[in-house]
């Protein structure tokens, strides 16, 4: 077996409470893997510890016990094999929004040229070929989002994190950003790790959905996503299938249990 | 309906507004008289217009100005440059600013005029004591701005520049800095007005020179022309100075979206 891409080893992290009482223990002993170009969704009830999980990815914010590995490699700081996206899209106000987009490649020392090809390139795969030059605040919620998906593709990470990065908008948005991250990760084989509340977005859009438990956060369920055409999430949504997985996620994430 | 005023009806209010001064200049002239207030309380606006030509011969009023817009300049510029420094280290040191905020807030709350009087004991009469009222003075507004800035960052913006490996002097330079741009701006519109008032308290403690001194000058000699000669153009060196923040301003910031600039 090749190593994995993303590989999260026995990890656990624990909180400090302010008060100096019982630190918190966000995730604990979680382990499990992603293989190259597998998109993987994490979902779980809120406060469980996803968010946590890919601040580790990052290298933002180290496990207190446990290690994180990005191919083999232990991940102990911020590194270029990896990119995260937010629900929040954090365009700098006074960068337009090519010069969003090259920021990361800009910290990275890339020359000017480099950095405004690449841009160039991803706005109009993201469908803002008409809006480099404009700036954050002249762009929809929608078409933020998609540059934040810009900017964070520009870098060529290995690995993407994605912590929610749609449920701002509404829903209609959300389908074809959804759409547009499918087919971009099937055309680029990149690796993702995905956070999201909506279950029917998690089915769509990944190989695989991983199913959290409360706090302290373990990995209950892993289910595999058995629906052709990853890079389609459009066409998933319509496929038959879709719902029985539906119902599977919401028996194991208890939803409609305390409703009767 | 445009949001925007056509050509048209910017041009109306031009032509408003030059009128209404025109009005203005007028009932100056004439109402008081009218009204049967006499010249040495509120002098026509002709005699006040004689006063400062004579005043441009005689009382070398060039110069009394130029004395008095240096040290407001120099003033307002060291107080800038102190009061973005001393907010950008607290801003990012939530440590020295816990234990400097006591004296921080005591300073701020002092009145800065009041320093004045010790400053000219200190340096005498010269340019410094001025400037070091105006410095002290526009040191707040700037530096209170700035650091609410800094810490009003998104942290998460932060961590995204840190997770490409951005190095402390990028984050400044590509998020911080920037950041604080707008309310520093907004701090400089407020010290450019109070710059002036540092300073011609300055000139009224003591000295002899200064349009705070013709002030003192023309109140001793009972000369009211004098006096609003000398108000005149202490507004009219406040105006420059606004005036050259807001154009710079317009530069720096135009990326702000229009709703949120204020005219
Ligand atoms: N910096 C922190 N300090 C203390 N507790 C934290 C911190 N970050 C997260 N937590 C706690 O850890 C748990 C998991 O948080 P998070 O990973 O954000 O959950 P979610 O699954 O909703 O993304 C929550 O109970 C939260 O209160
Ligand atoms: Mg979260």
């Amino acid at each position: 077996m090749s190593t994995p891409r993303l590989e999260f080893r026995n990890v656990t992290k624990r909180f400090r409470s302010s008060k100096g009482a019982e630190p918190i223990t966000a995730v604990s002993e979680l382990s499990f893997t992603l293989a190259d170009g597998e998109v993987v969704s994490l979902i779980g009830p809120s406060g469980c510890g996803k968010s946590t999980l890919l601040n580790m990815g990052s290298g933002l914010d180290p496990a207190t016990e446990g290690q994180v590995f990005v191919d083999g490699q232990e991940v102990v700081s911020p590194n270029e094999h990896v990119a995260f996206m937010l629900q929040k899209d954090l365009l700098l106000p006074w960068r337009t929004i090519r010069e969003n987009v090259e920021f990361g490649l800009e910290i990275r020392g890339r020359s000017g040229r480099e950095r405004k090809e690449t841009a160039y390139e991803l706005l109009k795969k993201c469908r803002l070929g008409d809006f480099i030059e404009h700036y954050p605040h002249q762009l929809s919620g929608g078409m933020r989002q998609r540059a934040a998906l810009a900017r964070t593709l520009a870098v060529d990470p290995a690995v993407l994190l994605l912590d929610e990065p749609f449920s701002a908008l509404d829903a209609q948005t959300k389908m074809v950003l959804q759409q547009d991250l499918g087919r971009t990760l099937a055309d680029t084989g990149k690796t993702a790790l995905f956070v999201t509340h909506d279950l029917v977005e998690a089915i769509a859009l990944s190989d695989r959905v991983l199913v959290m438990s409360q706090r302290p956060g373990r990995i209950v369920e892993v289910i595999d996503i058995d629906i052709p055409d990853r890079g389609n999430p459009m066409e998933r949504r319509k496929s038959p299938k879709l719902g029985p997985y539906v119902a599977q996620l919401m028996d194991l994430l208890h939803i409609g249990e305390t409703i009767e | 309906m445009s949001s925007e005023p056509s050509i048209s009806a910017t041009r109306r209010m031009t032509i408003g507004s030059v009128l209404l001064f025109i009005v203005f200049l007028a009932a100056w002239e004439w109402l008081p008289e009218a009204l049967g207030v006499p010249q040495f309380i509120i002098p026509k606006a002709s005699r006040v217009w004689e006063e400062s030509l004579r005043m441009w011969s005689r009382d070398r009023l060039l110069f009394h100005t130029g004395i008095t817009a240096m040290q407001v300049l120099v003033g307002f510029l060291l107080g800038m440059l102190l009061g973005m420094l001393v907010g950008f280290v607290l801003g990012m040191s939530p440590t020295t600013e816990f234990v400097l905020s006591p004296y921080i807030l005591a300073l701020q709350i002092a009145p800065k005029v009041a320093f004045a009087p010790l400053f000219v004991m200190w340096f005498g009469y010269t340019v410094y004591p001025k400037i070091l009222v105006a410095v002290l003075i526009v040191f707040f507004p700037v530096m209170i701005n700035v650091l609410g800035a800094v810490r009003a960052i998104d942290p998460d913006i932060v961590r995204l520049a840190r997770s490409f490996k951005a190095s402390r002097v990028q984050i400044f330079r590509k998020i911080q800095f920037p950041a604080s741009l707008p309310p520093f701006f907004a701090g400089l519109r407020i010290a450019a007005t109070l710059a002036v008032i540092g300073v011609v308290v300055g000139e009224l403690v003591g000295g002899n020179t200064g349009l705070g001194y013709l002030l003192t000058f023309g109140e001793g000699s009972g000369n009211t022309a004098m006096v609003f000669v000398a108000i005149i153009m202490l507004t009219l060196v406040g105006i420059v100075l606004y005036g050259a923040i807001v154009l710079i301003e317009n530069r720096v910031l135009h990326w702000l979206p229009s709703r949120a600039r204020t005219a």
